[in-house]
């Protein structure tokens, strides 16, 4: 009987089984952000412990770095501090910190894999939820709490128990105007928010081996809003072609040691799921969220659904989000007024996002961002900012109204001083429309893909991208500058 | 292990917070964690959505202002990784040490684990009879029993359930597992060796 990718890899990085049944794990790579890390830095000086594996230990500042005025100390006294402590806790310990000084800050996820940190076959944890991201890499990679990067930190192993996989296939080519995220977001529809509870999914078929690495990491961040901790695709040719050349990426002879551990760890073809679910690409369309939770979306013509489509025990949640969001079945999303347009996080703030909005705006220069809205483009690492900046992108943003940002979380989850006010509404490329999530106890979040907000920003509405860009009828050809399409 | 750091049964009262997938960022906003430390998050937790509720929400309740015992519902503390979240109902009031639910979101499970607050699984039928019962009898003393597996109070007694390897861990006090970890350096080292990854491919 074959293995799967999950197994093979568990198995190599299996220490020992441990007295409770769980399994002590080591962990290829960990990547560390300044919010959940300070405390877990403070019980190893409690401890009197050093860094295992320092060089398997890599820090970023994300969360709370302003994405305007960087000029230090922070505006922001609770920002400089935590500033300070990643600083001197990566200096202390000997970790390497990807800082705004080494030109090479930005989001966690977004880093890690620009350095070539992140490979297939490894484990890779982060105390960040979305470490899922790096499943794209056909790695394992999973996030985990402060206890638990201390642990990493003084041992480079984790004590974990087991998942079950689920094989998500998705076949078929996606239709002009739907992305990643719309898959992501409709899989997360059909299987719920605590679907893969228990479980790793495995992201398989002709959809996701069509895709680049950007577009994986964005289906395998979001495996985390579906419940699962752990999302992978297996590694294959585009994997390592993303690979190679980059900063930590094997060279010369390793090269080809290392592509044959990497095949190696593929899942047999005769690898046996602990459950199957299998979805058609060609019948997906763009999604919006409606409600409070990832699972609350709609295709973008569709109508809210009614309490009375969900059972009895999730009522009272729909309920509740019908309040918050201030919506009733039947209305529609579209249409929608909105207030702000967050473009970027870990989820689509790469260089693939800012391409396909850029190529929507870059023939249509009467387009500008609607009266009244704020528009952020916020690139996720300071490479894909500079790269923006070269191939032109970030002057078609200003020119359409559009203001561009350093790279940083910013408001995916409004730790810095980017956040909405009172009841706004943002069209947000970011993981969550969870109540709060975006800075205001009260503000409002519809989730999207970044050509679907940039049509938002220009509308002032939430609309369907494809008739707004007019992708249907204005392009029937290869690679022209009018579809911001797969092709 | 010293006894102190078993956990076989914790007798409290309860206080019920009703609703299906509350995440993290209820529990504790991300704006509350510009912070380096722990200490000080116990009165922000659920603070967004006290203030929505202006005062009736369970936790500004003041006839349950001694729980140590919280009853969920469904997917109970979904989203974002932070630790923060089981430490702020760890320091609000007298603080937070066992939570039942219907189902936990892995990271947040696992997070409780790590600081020994016990979550255990029921059925929505019998959360509904516990989340009632603590309402109209709040001084009710819970018992959430790892070993036996049940949560019982006044009278009463309902079957509930944690998996074996975290339930192991709590009742034999391993659950803080830093130091369990560490005894095996030389088993790390030996895996390490074994992955040519670890060795620069060599």
């Amino acid at each position: 009987m074959g293995k799967t990718l999950y197994e093979k890899v568990f198995e190599r990085h299996t220490v020992r089984r441990l007295p409770s049944g769980q399994y002590q794990l080591l962990i290829g790579v960990q990547l560390i952000h300044e919010v959940t890390s300070p405390q877990a830095f403070g019980m190893l000086r409690d401890l009197g412990l050093k860094v295992a594996y320092p060089e398997r230990n890599f820090a970023v500042v994300d969360h709370i770095i302003p994405t305007d005025d960087r000029s230090r100390p922070y505006a922001d006294a609770n920002a400089e501090e935590m500033m300070q402590h990643i600083e001197k806790n990566s200096r202390d310990f000997g970790i390497r910190f990807f800082g705004p000084d080494t030109k090479d800050q930005g989001v966690i996820h977004i880093v890690g894999p620009e350095e070539g940190l992140v490979q297939p076959g490894m484990t890779v944890v982060a105390g960040d939820s979305h470490t899922a991201t790096h499943g794209a890499f056909g790695a394992i990679a999973f996030g985990i709490g402060t206890s638990q990067v201390g642990d990493v930190l003084a041992t480079q192993t984790l004590a974990v128990s087991k998942l079950k996989v689920r094989r998500v296939v998705c076949n078929g080519m996606l239709p002009r105007g739907v992305f990643a995220k719309d898959v992501i977001l409709h899989i997360i529809r059909k299987l719920g928010v605590n679907g893969g509870v228990g479980y790793a999914y495995e992201f398989a078929g002709s959809t996701f081996d069509d895709m680049s690495m950007d577009e994986r990491m964005t289906v395998c961040n979001m495996a985390i809003e579906g419940g699962a901790r752990v999302g992978y695709m297996l590694p294959d040719e585009t994997t390592y072609e993303y690979l190679k050349g980059r900063e930590y990426a094997p060279k010369g002879a390793a090269w080809d040691k290392a592509v044959e551990y990497w095949q190696s760890v593929r899942s047999d073809a005769d690898a046996k799921y602990d459950d199957e679910v299998v979805f058609d690409a060609t019948e997906m369309v763009p999604m919006v969220t409606w409600g409070i939770t990832p699972a609350m979306t709609i295709g973008i013509n569709e109508a809210i659904p009614s309490v009375n489509d969900f059972p009895a025990n999730e009522q009272a949640s729909v309920n509740e989000a019908y309040e918050y969001m201030g919506v009733k079945a039947g209305e529609f999303i579209r249409g929608t007024k909105i207030d702000v347009v967050f473009i970027g996080s870990c989820t689509n703030g790469r260089l693939s996002d800012f391409a396909a909005v850029a190529k929507m705006l870059r023939n249509r220069p009467f387009l500008k961002v609607a009266e009244g809205v704020k528009a952020l483009i916020v690139p996720g690492s300071m490479e894909i900012a500079r790269q923006i900046a070269t191939l032109g992108y970030a002057d078609i943003f200003r020119k359409a109204g559009f203001e561009v940002r350093e790279a940083g979380c910013s408001m995916c989850l409004a730790m810095n001083a980017d956040k909405l006010e009172g009841r706004q509404i943002c069209a947000s490329t970011s993981n969550r429309n969870f109540k709060g999530r975006q800075g205001s106890p009260t503000g409002r979040t519809i989730l999207m893909s970044p050509v679907m907000a940039a049509a938002a920003a220009c509308a002032g509405c939430v609309v369907d991208a494809r008739q707004y860009f007019n992708m249907r009828t204005a392009c029937s050809c290869f690679d022209c500058n009018l579809c911001g399409e797969r092709n | 292990m010293s006894n102190e750091l078993k956990r076989v049964s914790i007798s409290a009262q309860a206080v019920p917070v009703r609703g299906n997938d509350i995440d993290t960022d209820r529990i504790i906003p991300a704006r509350f964690m510009r912070c380096v430390t722990f200490d000080g998050l116990g009165k922000y937790a659920f603070a967004d959505d006290r203030k929505s509720h202006k005062g009736t929400h369970p936790f500004d309740d003041k006839k349950f202002a001694d729980a140590q015992i919280l009853i969920g519902n469904r997917n109970f503390g979904c989203g974002s990784s932070r630790e923060h979240a089981p430490q702020a109902i760890a320091h609000w009031n007298k603080g937070i040490r066992a939570v039942v639910a219907e189902s936990f979101a892995e990271i947040f499970f696992g997070n409780c684990c790590a600081l020994g607050i016990p979550c255990v699984t029921a059925s929505e039928a019998d959360l509904q009879e516990m989340q009632s019962l603590a309402e109209s009898k709040p001084a009710t003393v819970f018992t959430v029993d790892i070993d036996k597996q049940t949560v019982s109070g006044d009278g009463k007694s309902w079957k509930v359930s944690i998996p074996a390897e975290p339930r192991a861990a709590l009742l034999e006090g391993n659950w803080n597992t830093t130091a369990q970890l560490r005894s095996a350096q030389k088993e790390i080292a030996q895996v390490a060796a074994s992955l040519p990854y670890f060795n620069g491919w060599k």
